[in-house]
């Protein structure tokens, strides 16, 4: 508990001293994320979830979320989480992370990299965040005779498409033609792509969660300000009911986030209560995304609708965010075939498992 | 962030888990010897001495309140476990539930020595039932606007007016009311105003049903007629009930039963949608329980607050907006889900007979203990907007 909040202190005050969203959005290029990334490098905030003895932080699972959500509130466009998950994959092999940026693949459950009898990788993995920029890429294979591995590829071993997200944000297809990996080891066992897609489910939740706390703080202080009829229009009734919808999203979200990411932290494996929590959790929280995102704007107006103000650095990411590592309709679907699976008589004792 | 929601992610502790083995097998053995029937009784909580005492005398109820008043000094978190299983087996709770939730905590604080020493012990054995005393023709949410009067007597005070929508009242042993001692002053209008523990034995009281559209008997007018309270019977400040509202809110207003009053509908949609449904109901029942885990979390990490002395008010009435449109849209959600299911499956009769009773008492849950537009000014008022 109280390293967690040490860690994510400090990760709150370099972002808002090298990425704080309103300086990042008068910025007339990308000169700003070299020094960013260097900044949250330096402080170990990168590797965060990789241990010492392989070249991270080694600091909790639960530090590490608590990390994201700090981004989330400042809608980082650096690959914060996908170097802090690709970390985490490559660790969890004991594979040493290098330094730079990282992105970890596949991020769709349907998608599938094959490790061959000679070492090498083949595969098309699409909607890979920030594959374009990274240096490398952590990557989940299935090898040719059975069993999963884990490769740490460089990224000039493969060919990543042009492609951004809604949020702006490096989106890419990686191919994958015979590509040799700087190192490659078994995955530990209970370690298959869902552990992976849940994981990276975890921490978008947590950076959603974050981004919702900042589009209702941007309301919030909005509605406060801004006057029309000659009064604040947070004094109007019906301002103030959307207000509290967007609180009750976001409540939703931070309570649901925060909770798949504290199963997670406690877990030993991704076993199914920690697949109830994360699975709920992305659907809960992309649900709260479609409705908060639409209620800042509403609040916000005219403006909130230009390039100028910085709230659409915050709902373009939570609608792009909603779709990587599984969007709400692929979690329903499995989290429904589970329940039903289960029968009726089982679903209140999962629901009160925790 | 200036506007920080606090819902911490809270693990039940081990207490936790043991106890809810316990009331899950208490309610086994119940449903095996037919006294408690989770299809029956009206759905929502039927009104039963017997099993209200077996309960009292498990000590599940005033599990929180000291020992000396008879209580148990356990923790509100264990409480948490106990309500929200028993409502999810529809147990008939509803002759103690009340006192057990928010007169007996108001009473432990605001009642005179003897009232506590004659009545808590006789709450945690499950012997009496208590109703709220709060709305009036002419004041519903707007409470501060009660007209009901109690003029100061010797040796207590006379009360005249009515009460109406007063869930409980013809089964209710005593009823807390809220009547006008004095009228509001001009700095503050929510002055002169005074709880008091009523008696309903007291003379003077008449109750008269108010049918619900179901066709159930749950809502009263209650007239009093020159009732007579003696001094201790007073809760609190004279003229300054406003005072006390607030706080025990939280615990009113973020309990799992603020979520979990239509979750049959839920149950029995899985059972009737089957063990293999088609991609459709399979998302619709997915996206539903991850709602509805989403707001037990919310509501547990509540619980939490609570149970470390904290006073989330604006969390709590997050959980119930959040909680009761979920509740009431569930029953219009599991119909759409389930418009194709087979007309001769074999459990669809139980399942349209949940859902129509569902979708009749729907409209109350947004209503009840704080409207919507009561709940969202309050969550406003949190986020500074007032």
């Amino acid at each position: 508990m109280q390293s967690e909040h040490l860690v994510a202190e400090a990760a709150k005050r370099i972002l808002d001293n090298v990425a704080d969203p309103q300086s990042v959005n008068r910025a007339k290029d990308d000169a700003w994320k070299a020094p960013a990334w260097a900044a949250l490098e330096e402080a170990g905030l990168t590797l965060a979830w990789v241990p010492e003895a392989l070249g991270g932080a080694g600091a909790e699972l639960a530090d590490g979320f608590a990390v994201l959500r700090e981004a989330g509130r400042c809608a980082t466009a650096l690959p914060l989480a996908e170097t802090l998950l690709a970390g985490w994959l490559l660790a969890k092999a004991d594979i040493a992370s290098p330094r730079g940026a990282m992105t970890c693949a596949p991020a769709r459950e349907s998608e599938r990299l094959t490790l061959s009898g000679n070492g090498t990788l083949s595969g098309i993995l699409r909607s890979i965040p920030f594959a374009r920029g990274a240096k490398h890429v952590a990557v989940l294979a299935g090898r040719q005779g059975g069993g999963e591995a884990v490769g740490l590829v460089d990224a000039s071993e493969v060919h990543i498409s042009d492609g951004s997200s809604i949020g702006g944000d490096p989106l890419n297809t990686v191919s994958f033609n015979a590509a040799r990996p700087l190192v490659v080891k078994d995955a530990p066992a209970g370690l298959d792509r869902q552990g992976l897609l849940l994981m990276g489910a975890a921490a978008r939740a947590m950076q959603m969660a974050g981004a919702l706390e900042a589009i209702l703080d941007l309301a919030v202080s909005y509605a406060n300000e801004r006057v029309a009829f000659e009064r604040p229009i947070g004094k109007f009734q019906a301002v103030q009911h959307n207000l509290a919808r967007l609180a009750g999203e976001t409540a939703a979200a931070v309570a649901a986030a925060g909770s798949a990411a504290d199963a997670i932290a406690h877990a030993s494996t991704f076993d199914e209560p920690v697949f109830l929590e994360t699975a709920a959790a992305k659907i809960r929280v992309g649900e709260a995304a479609a409705e908060g995102a639409a209620i800042a704007h509403q609040v916000l107006g005219a403006i909130g609708f230009t390039q100028e103000h910085t709230l659409h650095r915050f709902t373009r990411r939570l609608w792009a965010w909603r779709d990587d590592f599984g969007n709400e309709s692929a979690w329903a679907v499995k989290l429904g075939n589970l329940v039903a699976a289960q029968g009726a008589d089982g679903l209140w004792p999962m629901l009160a498992a925790r | 962030m200036a506007t920080e929601l606090t819902f911490d992610a809270i693990r039940l502790p081990s207490e936790c888990v043991a106890l809810r083995k316990e009331v899950r097998a208490f309610i086994a053995k119940e449903m095996e010897a037919g006294t408690l029937d989770p299809h029956g009784g009206g759905i929502d909580g039927a009104y039963s001495a017997d099993f209200s005492r077996k309960i009292g005398a498990k000590g599940w109820i005033g599990m929180t309140w000291p020992k000396k008043y008879g209580g148990h000094e356990r923790s509100f978190l264990e409480r948490y476990v106990v309500t929200e299983e028993f409502r999810v087996a529809n147990a008939p709770v509803r002759l103690h539930f009340v006192a057990d939730r928010q007169s007996g905590p108001m009473i432990l604080k605001y009642g005179s020595e003897r009232i506590k020493t004659d009545i808590l012990p006789r709450i945690c054995r499950g012997e009496v039932c208590f109703a709220i005393g709060m709305s009036e023709p002419n004041s519903g949410s707007d409470l501060f606007a009660a007209r009901t009067k109690a003029t100061k007597t010797k040796g207590g005070w006379l009360v005249n007016g009515t009460k109406i929508w007063t869930s409980n009242a013809h089964q209710a042993h005593y009823l807390i009311g809220l009547f006008r001692t004095a009228p509001p002053s001009k700095e503050n209008r929510r002055h002169g105003l005074t709880q008091f523990m009523v008696d309903m034995k007291t003379p003077g009281i008449s109750i008269n049903p108010v049918y619900q559209m179901t066709g159930a008997h749950d809502f009263n007018e209650v007239v009093f007629e020159d009732a007579f309270m003696p001094d201790d019977h007073v809760l609190g400040e004279v003229d300054g009930a406003w005072k006390q509202a607030t706080s025990e809110l939280a615990f009113e207003r973020s309990g799992p039963e603020r979520f979990l009053e239509t979750f049959y509908v839920l149950t029995e949609l899985v059972r009737v949608l089957g063990e293999r449904p088609d991609t459709r109901c399979a998302e619709g029942i997915g996206r539903l329980v991850a709602q509805v885990h989403a707001l037990r979390r919310m509501s547990v990490s509540v619980a939490g607050m609570l149970h470390a002395g904290k006073e989330p008010v604006v969390e709590a009435a997050i959980v119930k907006d959040v909680g009761t449109i979920w509740e009431q849209k569930l029953p219009h959600k599991a119909r759409d889900l389930a418009a194709f299911v087979a007309p001769e499956s074999a459990n669809r009769a139980t399942f349209e007979e949940r859902l129509n009773y569902a979708t009749m008492i729907a409209p109350k849950l947004t209503i009840q203990g704080g409207t919507t537009e009561i709940l969202r000014g309050i969550i406003a008022r949190g986020l500074g907007l007032r």
